[in-house]
């Protein structure tokens, strides 16, 4: 006994911090979570490199590098700590998704621009990655749409598209200059609305067929880099969900109302606009409805407000997509119900333990 | 509307389930009593409400379990001697709210011996309510879950309330904590018997213990005395704040008890185990509360264990009892690692709501270094309160305190659950805590 | 292009700036706030500091009170005497007793080498107060965490080491440090008094020797040698301010305090400076 009172060591308690409870963490941390984004956006990557060939994974650590060295500047300028700063990896997950929705012949200045724009414009000038009501990958893409509306929707042809088997080549691919092609979505744009009559049913029916469809669907279609593989998004969307890093109702209802309102325009004017299955599996949807919408900083804090989000993103896209000047429309209404987040918030907030509403206090209660 | 899960165990909503909650470093570790101390400080300003009043002075001789300090008023507790000795003073120490407090200093004089000062009462069950409630104000009953509100007042609804359910807290959500599975395992007649006489004080017909599926043995145990004294044993799914007043009453009533309103509204009283316990010895033994299980506990600790301490014995004696430290610790915590506060010093004493003493390393503790948040929402989501704690914090960072009460800041009540979760190591808390006591502070100033 | 399709736009738009103009001066002097030009010519007066010193919520609503007669130019704490002078003698109205203060942080931790522990939190002194009493040994000292130093719209306190300091020509009085102190140690004293009791601990002086080498122990010295010019609450002397006269150099010398609490604002700054840069030579 005498022995191992010696050898105890006891604590002297010059070491003990003070802080306010509580004194655990679940560990999690923005490092973390922006590693989650990047793992979950590793199969878009691939399918990417797949489709445009090994010049999409150039282009998407190009991107990257871009935005980290972007981040870079602004802290050591604005006297923010450049390391912690860079290190949570936000900067990295904007630059690839800024990649994902660039097209794999984009000209080698515009992912430099697109980098100022996403972190200067769209994060730091807001006071930094929390502050920022728009997403910086899409203010950064909206803005070099707009500015540089050629180099943005100069797309070449996917892997399937350059060999003669691939059935619906002439509608994207025009005349012997095979090196630039027309997405699916653009066509469906271009091609006259037949409001109602003999041509109504058989308009889109050359975008419609399920050849087209299924290689849709795998991504064998042009198009921005990552935009273009369901199946490679839909797994990005399941490592997201088993991550708890997004709220899964915001991708379903988002591609949900997209799908019902498609549906339903298709249903009574089949010449206005393709089929639900067309208008699901093209354009930047999943990619959008997956990765953008569910941005943590940039959609609504309570479960209610992400629906009211996912919803209002689905009816823009589908305004957009259908009656609007440009083809595609996720990018603009992810944006537009952005701006509107702080108004959702306020009216989606939750009723707090013990507000019982009034009907049900009358009984009880004095 | 009841939240029972599918497999019939029953839960709130919101919270939070702490992963490697710290509980196996202490849960098989038999309850092992404290040998005899020189000296006992026994904290004056301990329970909720004013602080008793000393009756002995400097040079005193006490019997063990001797009255030392007197209620004063109604929301107080009366103090007894944790054993036989002599008052070395009325002195400072360090109090576990890291001020100094008083305290009685009882110099302890080897024999530990004292008659039970109040009657037996063994026939309880025939007993007078009224006889049974002055027995938990004679013995100087506290909460000794953490909130240590003096037990009478608790037990003395006022006559426009009607009460009908007593619900007995077992759930010990806090990690770490072992001591209420342990007091539950080894002497779980003792608690329900408690229970029993808390029903028949309240003179409730339905009486309840509440306790999570991790204590399985507990539940076990607590089962076989349960028909006999007819008490409900209420398996709860593992889910912290589990055992706040407002969640248990929710998770197992199904009421919510209203925003500013007690337990009491709802027609629940809740009580710990481990008063429970206490209650039952002074009633069958007419023993007052001088003692109580400890979890000393900690990733730095030689052997975590549960000690039976006298009131008033100090930390650092707890310490030496489990074997002493690894390492320096980075943090020393009365209390659990979720509700419990941080201590300045190892000296200060063991009051009857120390449910634990918890000694992490640096490296467990949480390190609050926030660069701004994120809007991730999963405090939300944890907030068994169903606040919005990360826009409270913001609002208090710019000093808006209206902004704070207008989104129900008064209705925190401090578990932690949104700084636990934050991945940004928000101090989410504390903040709160900040715009809570500055919200007191101008409604005292307006009066 | 045809010259008409130009002119004629430029007359359409001239035309509408012309309407437009009309509507708004109509609806200007049919919506007229009627304002008080006594106020106006009293704002342009003040300061714009809008420090909040005088009791009123900014400059503006002081200048309404100031017309109002509901307060005193003297109220000002910002204005000198002559900026006072003029705005009473612009409103007609009596100047008042100008009763200048300015702010004290009582207290000299870094001197008494009070220990600061490990804390870990929101660096504000009213949040960090609440965590275990103050991460201080001291309960009743400065924190510095300079709460004080950000609400000061004159950047007249200086976090020096662990211990706010008040730089005395820059501080205008206007008691915002005083309110956020979650302690008091911050105390607001009138501008003629020149020598303070640099502590705010009313414990026994055995227990503030414990932790703190340089807090005043209360041995009364100062009462004994000057009965009326000082006050002792519990064990902490004070001066009293009321007072005639008030402490000087002088006096201070006869008193000759044992733990060396009374100074002045700017020998406070000055002992504050050496002991914290003392410090970093010596590492």
């Amino acid at each position: 006994m005498e022995n191992r009172n010696e050898a105890m060591r006891l604590p002297t308690g010059e070491h003990l911090v003070l802080s306010s409870s509580p004194h655990l963490s679940s560990g999690a941390s923005l490092r973390k979570i922006m590693g989650g984004v990047l793992l979950a956006l590793v199969p878009a990557i691939c399918a990417a490199v797949w489709f445009f060939h090994w010049r999409a994974l150039g282009v998407i650590l190009y991107t990257a590098a871009c935005c980290v060295a972007a981040e870079a500047i602004w802290c050591r300028f604005a006297g923010k700590p450049v390391f912690k700063t860079v290190s949570d990896g936000s900067a990295a997950v904007t630059g690839v998704l800024l990649a994902l929705c660039l097209p794999a012949a984009i000209p080698l200045y515009v992912p430099p621009i697109g980098a100022i724009l996403a972190i200067w414009l769209g994060k730091q000038v807001y006071g930094g990655l929390g502050n920022n009501p728009f997403n910086p990958a899409l203010v950064a893409r909206v803005g070099l749409l707009i500015a540089l509306p050629a180099a943005m929707t100069t797309w070449t042809p996917s892997r399937g598209m350059t060999e003669p088997s691939y059935p619906e080549r002439q509608m994207f691919v025009s005349g012997a200059d095979a090196m630039t092609c027309a997405t699916p979505l653009g066509v469906a744009g271009t091609t006259p609305k037949v409001l109602s009559g003999e041509g109504s049913r058989t308009n889109f029916a050359g975008l419609e067929s399920p050849s087209l469809l299924w290689r849709c669907f795998l991504g064998d279609r042009a198009g921005c880099l990552g935009e273009t593989s369901v199946p490679a998004l839909i797994l990005g969307f399941l490592i997201l969900v088993a991550l708890n890093l997004i709220n899964w109702r915001v991708p379903v209802l988002f591609i949900g109302t997209v799908a019902l309102i498609s549906a339903a325009v298709h249903w009574f004017w089949p010449g206005v606009t393709p089929g639900v299955t067309f208008h699901v599996l093209n354009g930047g949807l999943f990619l959008g409805a997956v990765f953008m919408a569910t941005d943590m900083v940039t959609s609504p804090i309570t479960g209610l407000g992400c629906v009211v989000f996912a919803i209002g993103c689905g009816i823009v896209t589908s305004v957009i997509r259908i009656w609007g000047n440009y083809p595609e429309g996720v990018s603009f209404a992810i944006l537009f119900m952005n701006a509107l987040v702080p108004l959702i918030d306020r009216f989606c907030g939750i009723r707090p333990f013990g507000y019982v509403p009034e009907r049900v206090r009358k009984g009880g209660d004095k | 509307m009841i939240n029972k899960s599918s497999r019939g165990v029953m839960t709130f909503s919101g919270g939070i389930h702490p992963v490697g909650d710290g509980k196996r470093l202490s849960s098989a570790a038999a309850v092992r009593r404290a040998p005899l101390l020189e000296r006992y400080f026994v904290l004056l300003a301990e329970n909720a409400g004013k602080p008793p009043v000393p009756v002995v002075k400097k040079g005193d001789k006490v019997a063990k379990y001797q009255l030392i300090a007197a209620a004063d008023g109604f929301v107080s507790a009366n103090l007894h001697a944790p054993t036989s000795g002599e008052v070395g003073g009325i002195v400072e120490v360090p109090g576990p709210m890291g001020v100094p407090s008083m305290a009685v200093e009882i110099i302890s004089d080897g024999e530990d011996r004292g008659d039970a000062p109040l009657a037996p009462i063994p026939d309880w069950r025939g007993a007078d309510p009224e006889v049974l409630k002055t027995r938990v104000r004679e013995a100087g009953l506290v909460g000794m879950g953490g909130a240590s509100f003096p037990t009478h007042v608790k037990l003395s609804p006022p006559p426009d309330k009607t009460v009908d359910t007593l619900i007995l807290n077992g759930a010990e959500c806090e990690p770490y904590l072992t001591a209420d599975h342990r007091l539950m395992l080894e002497t779980p007649e003792r608690v329900v018997r408690g229970a029993a006489i808390l029903a028949k004080i309240l003179r409730v017909k339905r009486a309840c213990i509440g306790v999570e599926t991790n204590k399985a043995d507990a539940i076990a145990a607590l089962k076989m005395f349960g028909a006999e004294y007819g008490v409900e044993v209420i398996t709860l799914r593992v889910r912290y704040p589990q055992g706040s007043e407002k969640q248990l009453i929710n998770a197992i009533t199904g009421r919510q008890v209203r925003s500013g309103g007690l337990p009491m509204d709802a027609g629940c009283v809740v009580q710990n185990v481990g008063t429970a316990a206490a209650l039952a010895d002074a009633v069958t033994e007419g023993i007052p509360l001088v003692e109580r299980i400890t979890t000393v506990t900690g990733e730095v600790v030689v052997s975590p264990g549960n000690f039976l301490l006298k009131i008033g014995t100090p930390a650092i004696e707890a310490v030496k009892l489990a074997g002493g430290v690894k390492s320096e610790p980075g943090k020393l915590i009365f209390g659990g690692p979720m509700m419990g506060f941080a201590q300045k010093s190892f000296r200060v004493p063991v009051a009857k709501n120390t449910s634990g003493i918890l000694l992490l390393p640096a490296r467990v503790a949480v390190n609050y270094a926030s660069t701004g948040c994120i809007r991730c929402g999963r405090c939300v989501q944890g907030c068994p309160m169903h606040l919005m704690p990360c826009l409270l914090s913001t609002a208090v960072e710019a000093d808006r305190f209206d902004l704070a009460a207008q989104n129900h800041v008064m209705d925190c009540m401090e578990c932690g659950s949104c700084a636990y979760v934050c991945p940004d190591h928000r101090p989410l808390v504390q903040n709160i805590r900040r715009a809570k006591a500055e919200l007191r502070r101008q409604a005292a100033a307006k009066k | 292009m045809d010259i008409t399709v130009l002119l004629i736009a430029a007359g359409v738009m001239c035309l509408l700036g012309a309407v437009l103009g009309v509507v708004i001066g109509v609806f200007v002097r049919l919506f007229k706030v009627a304002g008080n030009p006594l106020a106006d010519l009293a704002l342009e007066l003040l300061s714009g500091a809008n420090c909040g010193g005088c009791g009123y919520a900014g400059c503006a609503d002081f200048a309404r009170a100031l017309a109002a007669g509901r307060a005193q130019p003297s109220g000002c704490p910002v204005s000198s005497v002559e900026q006072i002078a003029a705005i009473s003698k612009a409103l007609g109205v009596d100047a008042g007793a100008v009763e200048r203060r300015y702010a004290v942080v009582a207290c000299r931790s870094e001197i008494g080498e009070v220990r600061h522990m490990n804390y870990n939190g929101v660096q504000d002194c009213a949040a960090a107060n609440l965590v275990a009493g103050g991460p201080q040994d001291c309960r009743y000292g400065c924190l510095g965490l300079g709460t004080c130093a950000r609400r000061c719209p004159f950047g007249a306190i200086e976090i020096i080491g662990q211990v706010a300091v008040v730089h005395r020509e820059l501080c205008v009085g206007c008691g915002k440090c005083a309110v956020a102190c979650p302690r008091g140690v911050i105390r607001m004293v009138p501008a003629d008094a020149k020598y303070h009791v640099y502590c705010n601990s009313p414990e026994k002086g055995v227990l503030k020797r414990q932790f703190c080498k340089a807090g005043c122990i209360g041995c009364r010295k100062c009462e004994r040698v000057n009965p009326g010019m000082f006050r002792i609450d519990g064990f902490l002397s004070r001066v009293d301010y009321a007072s005639e006269p008030l402490p000087d150099a002088e006096t201070i010398d006869r008193i000759g305090c044992p733990v060396g609490c009374l100074m002045t604002p700017e020998t406070r700054l000055e002992a504050a400076r050496v002991k914290v840069e003392g410090k970093r030579d010596d590492q």
